[in-house]
């Protein structure tokens, strides 16, 4: 049974769809302290001895089982950095679901910075499903930097969906990536950001061999006053596949800055970039109206749609 | 019924006053099915969107059923029951088929009526019902989904702008049938399409020719067909090739 109280159990139902204790491996974190852990006979999952954090280590050859590592917040003030290392072995198909609620109803900003490594193991399938949110109206900030770092060994493919939708008042992504041969990465990005927030994502991708391809795309909505910033580079180092796009509607008096570079050192590297940047199109809004919504419910509608 | 008393829409191009649609005063009444014909640049669509409220006239008024709806946004026009297909559609980036078909009911519908839907325009509904209404739809698909929606909707009045545009390879006799269907004995609803097409013209109760903003002619099909068969009003494809010819020598 996890010792939480209400808010954090809403933050989880916002961060990983979860009204209950999930099957397989676990590991809840609430204010800066574990308060549920479970291991399977594949998946272990240790506290480090130094500093903050776990590693999970997932044998070779484990299918179809998932790790849950939510994070919540819900204590005003409470600044924490944690390192959470990935040992996934060798022929692994799993599920990897992370994210962090923060509820800050006091004065004083809550900051989590989550610092994620990923080893993943030749041949390996990894699914990995992360979300932030925020509430709670205190004039504390909420505050998430997460790091994401990748190692792929020949022949692993990892789907990272990442989304951070409401109440994130500041955000600093960093991921980067390694691949090696026939290694694939794709990673689906959906922010929102609404008043006065800030995010920046900054993406650098590396293509070390033969073989290896990655897609990243990331779709953002700016509101109100709101400061977007997407920097994503793919670097191509041997005959590989890299596309990056960046899509984003922007509103009311939102600001949207779309960086997406390509770093080619291979003659054989094939890469693409795409970026586009609009306001929602006025014959979007007409058609759903002419459907019966009215202009606020046809503006959701399409946000809604664009960011599923 | 719909009444238009008097409507007209100017335009500004170039700092001048365009007259579009001119002091046009016409009576709809329920259940009848209307062609509205004419040359291009007539006031066609300009008038069928002021019916819906998308654009809206700078004088005069328009009723529907009793209620006088000039001065109604959109959305009130359409809760009234008052539905619109675009010549052309637009897409939507994230939204599916089957959520437009949805927000089209206005409720939660299961995904067989969603598919019922999009059978009826001769689409096969597992190939579209979970696809994005994107840029990866041709402009044909596109058009019967557009159509779609407007089935999908209970409306009492449908207006369709050139609803055969873009759907060459798909009969004409489906959607002919489609009108049928939507006006079926029990169905109580008013159809107007813009349409140059004789075999549209060929099955309207009423055939209306409008030309520079104004009405030049109404009246019944036999009473108006005989006249505008073969002049620029009304025009087979063959027709529009041997007048280009004519034109063009």
């Amino acid at each position: 049974m996890l010792k939480m109280d209400a808010i954090q159990m809403q933050l989880i139902r916002e961060i990983a769809d979860l009204h209950d204790v999930p099957e397989g491996a676990y590991n809840f974190r609430a204010n800066g302290k574990a308060v549920g852990r479970q291991t399977t006979a594949n998946i272990d999952i240790t506290p480090k001895t130094e500093g903050s954090g776990i590693d999970i280590r997932i044998k070779d050859g484990t299918k179809n089982e998932s790790v849950h590592i939510p994070v919540v917040l819900s204590e005003s003030g409470l600044k924490e950095t944690v390192y959470n290392d990935f040992y996934i072995g060798e022929d692994c198909d799993v599920l990897i679901v992370a994210g962090c609620g923060i509820d800050n109803c006091g004065q004083q900003d809550s900051e989590h910075d989550g610092i994620h490594r990923f080893y993943v193991g030749k041949n390996s399938k990894v699914r990995y499903v992360e979300k932030h949110y925020g509430s709670g109206d205190g004039n504390g900030k909420r505050i998430l930097n997460p790091v994401t770092e990748v190692y792929m060994e020949e022949g692993s493919s990892m789907e990272m969906e990442m989304a951070q939708i409401k109440g994130v008042d500041s955000t600093e992504r960093s991921t980067i990536a390694e691949l090696k041969k026939d290694a694939k990465l794709v990673v689906r990005e959906r922010l929102m950001t609404h008043g006065s927030q800030t995010a920046v994502s900054t993406y650098k991708v590396s293509l070390n061999e033969d073989g290896s391809s990655a897609d990243v795309v990331s779709r953002s909505v700016a509101r109100d006053t709101s400061y977007q910033k997407f920097d994503a580079c793919i670097i191509g180092n041997a005959a590989c596949s890299g596309h990056t796009e960046c899509d984003s509607i922007i509103m009311d008096k939102g600001r949207i800055l779309a960086l997406p570079a390509l770093e080619a050192n291979s003659v054989d590297a094939a890469l693409v970039h795409e970026a586009a940047i609009g306001k929602i199109a006025g014959e979007q809004l007409i058609k759903l109206m002419t459907l019966g919504l009215t202009e606020a419910e046809a503006e959701e509608q399409i946000i809604n749609g664009f960011l599923k | 019924m719909l009444e238009l008393k008097n409507v007209s829409f100017d335009a500004q191009s170039g700092g001048e006053k365009v007259e579009i649609v001119r002091d046009i005063s016409l009576t709809i009444p329920d259940n009848r099915f209307i062609v509205i014909t004419g040359p291009n640049g007539g006031g066609k669509s300009t008038l069928a969107k002021l019916i819906a409220g998308i654009e809206k006239n700078t004088a005069g008024s328009i009723v529907w059923n009793g209620t006088d709806i000039t001065g109604m946004s959109i959305t009130e026009r359409a809760k009234l029951g008052i539905g619109f297909a675009f010549q052309q559609p637009v897409r939507f980036k994230g939204l599916t088929v089957l959520d437009l078909l949805r927000i089209a009911a206005g409720k939660p519908i299961k995904i067989d009526k969603a598919c019922e839907y999009l059978s009826e325009v001769g689409l096969c509904a597992k190939d579209y019902i979970n696809r994005e209404v994107n840029a990866s739809l041709s402009g044909g698909e596109l058009k019967r989904i557009e159509i779609a929606t407007v089935i999908a909707r209970d409306v009492k009045l449908a207006l369709f702008d050139e609803p055969e545009a873009g759907i060459d390879l798909w009969s004409f006799n489906n959607l002919i049938r489609i009108f049928e269907n939507m006006q079926g004995e029990d169905k109580q609803r008013t159809i107007v399409v813009i349409s140059h097409q004789e075999r549209i013209l060929n099955i309207a109760d009423e055939i209306i020719v409008l030309a520079d903003g104004k009405v030049i002619k109404q009246g019944s099909r036999e009473e108006i067909l005989p006249d505008i068969i073969g002049t620029k009003y009304a025009a087979g494809a063959c027709y529009k090739l041997t007048e280009g010819e004519k034109n063009n020598a």
